[in-house]
C-alpha cells in the first residue's frame, strides 16, 4: 500500500478488517471445559505444561459455554448425552467451532459395533469443523487439529458477496 | 464356614425354597425359589452363624436357551475390622434366582441390603427384571425413555433415538458376536 507509506504518525497499523478480527479469533480460541471419557485425559494433558495448548491462545478452558469460542469434544457421545451436548452447544455465541477429538466422536470408534448407546460420530448432533483420528489421539493430534481449525478461521471473511461466501464453503471440515 | 456347610444349613432350614445346589468350581451357589427368597435373604443376613452382611454384587444373565432370566446375589461376611482382626472374608457365598423371560419378577431385597437398591435398578434397567417392593424402580443408566433392556440377547439395537440416527454394522438388528 505505498500511496499511504509514510503518511501517517508511527504506531499505526493498517490491515484489513477481516485480518484483524481472524486474529483476535485465532489466537484467543476458548474451549468448553467438556470431557466425556477417555480421550479428556489427553485434552488435559494438552493442556498441562508439557504440551501446554496456551501456546495457541487456547488455553482458557471455560467452565460455561458462553463465554467459549470452541468444544472439544472429547470422549464417547451417549445419546442420553447427546441432547446434553446440543444444547451447550446452542448456548455458545457466535462464531462458534467444534472439534471430534478421537475415533468415538469421529464415527463411534471402538463402540460402533457393540455400542447400543453411542452416537455413530458427533457430526449427527453438531456441526463439526475439524476432526482428528485416534483412540485417544496424542496431544500433538490435538494441537494440530488446533492449527488447522485456525487455519480454517484465517480464511472466514465478513464480506456478505457471492463471491466471497462461495470461498468460504470451499472451506470445508478438514481432517487432521 | 464352607459352602458346604452354608448350603445344607439352608437345605435345613428352608427345605425344598433351595431348589439346587451347585459347589462344584470357583462360584459355588444355591438357586433359590423366587416367591421365598426375601426369607431366605433376611435369613442369610441376621442368622449368626452366617452373617452375610455384604452384598458384593448382582449380576443378572439371560439364560436365552431356557427361556430364563436369573439374578445373581453374590455375598460375603465382613468382620468388624480392629487392629488384631485383618479385614477378610470368613465365607462367601452366592444365590441365583431363577425367573421366566416373558414375566420376569423377583422380590427385591433392598430392604436387606442397602446396596442391593442401585443393583436392582441396573439389572431392572439394562435386563429388565422386575424386582417387586423396590422402593425406586426407575432406570439408572440408560434414560427413562428408552425402549427395551439392552443387555438381552435379542435385543435390537436402536435406529434412531430423538431424531439422531443409529446404525449397526451390516444393519442387522443386533451385532453379530
Ligand atoms: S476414542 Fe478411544 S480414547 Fe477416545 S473416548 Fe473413545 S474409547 Fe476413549
Amino acid at each position: 500500500m505505498s500511496w499511504i507509506d509514510n503518511r501517517i504518525e508511527d504506531g499505526v497499523i493498517i490491515t484489513s478488517l477481516d485480518w484483524a478480527i481472524n486474529w483476535a479469533r485465532t489466537s484467543s480460541l476458548w474451549p468448553v471445559t467438556f470431557g466425556l471419557a477417555c480421550c479428556a485425559i489427553e485434552m488435559m494433558a494438552t493442556g498441562a505444561s508439557r504440551f501446554d495448548i496456551d501456546r495457541f491462545g487456547a488455553g482458557a478452558f471455560r467452565p460455561t459455554p458462553r463465554q467459549a469460542d470452541l468444544m472439544i469434544v472429547a470422549g464417547t457421545v451417549t445419546y442420553k448425552m447427546a441432547s446434553r451436548l446440543k444444547r451447550l452447544y446452542n448456548q455458545m455465541p457466535d462464531p462458534k467451532y467444534v472439534m471430534a477429538m478421537g475415533a468415538c466422536t469421529v464415527g463411534g470408534g471402538p463402540y460402533f459395533k457393540h455400542g447400543y448407546h453411542v452416537v455413530k460420530g458427533v457430526d449427527l448432533v453438531v456441526p463439526v469443523d475439524v476432526y482428528i483420528p485416534g483412540c485417544p489421539p496424542r496431544p500433538e493430534s490435538l494441537l494440530e487439529g488446533l492449527m488447522r481449525l485456525q487455519d480454517k478461521i484465517r480464511h472466514q471473511t465478513r464480506a456478505k458477496d457471492k463471491v466471497a461466501l462461495a470461498n468460504r464453503d470451499k472451506l470445508a471440515p478438514l481432517t487432521v | 464356614m464352607t459352602p458346604e456347610e452354608i448350603s445344607n444349613l439352608l437345605r435345613r432350614t428352608f427345605g425344598d425354597a433351595i431348589e439346587e445346589v451347585v459347589l462344584a468350581g470357583a462360584h459355588p451357589y444355591v438357586v433359590v425359589q423366587a416367591d421365598r427368597w426375601p426369607e431366605v435373604a433376611q435369613f442369610l443376613r441376621r442368622d449368626r452363624r452366617l452373617k452375610f452382611n455384604l452384598l458384593r454384587c448382582i449380576s443378572s444373565l439371560d439364560l436365552l436357551p431356557d427361556d430364563k432370566l436369573a439374578a445373581v446375589y453374590d455375598l460375603c461376611a465382613v468382620p468388624e475390622a480392629t487392629d488384631d482382626k485383618p479385614l477378610v472374608c470368613p465365607h462367601e457365598f452366592a444365590v441365583r434366582v431363577v425367573t421366566n423371560r416373558g414375566n420376569p419378577h423377583i422380590p427385591s431385597v433392598a430392604d436387606v441390603w442397602e446396596t442391593a437398591n442401585w443393583h436392582e435398578r441396573e439389572a431392572y434397567d439394562l435386563m429388565g427384571i422386575v424386582f417387586d417392593n423396590h422402593p425406586d424402580l426407575r432406570r439408572i443408566l440408560c434414560p427413562d425413555d428408552w425402549q427395551g433392556h439392552p443387555l438381552r440377547k435379542d435385543y435390537v439395537f436402536p435406529k434412531e433415538y430423538h431424531g439422531i440416527p443409529g446404525t449397526t454394522e451390516h444393519e442387522l438388528p443386533s451385532p453379530r458376536h
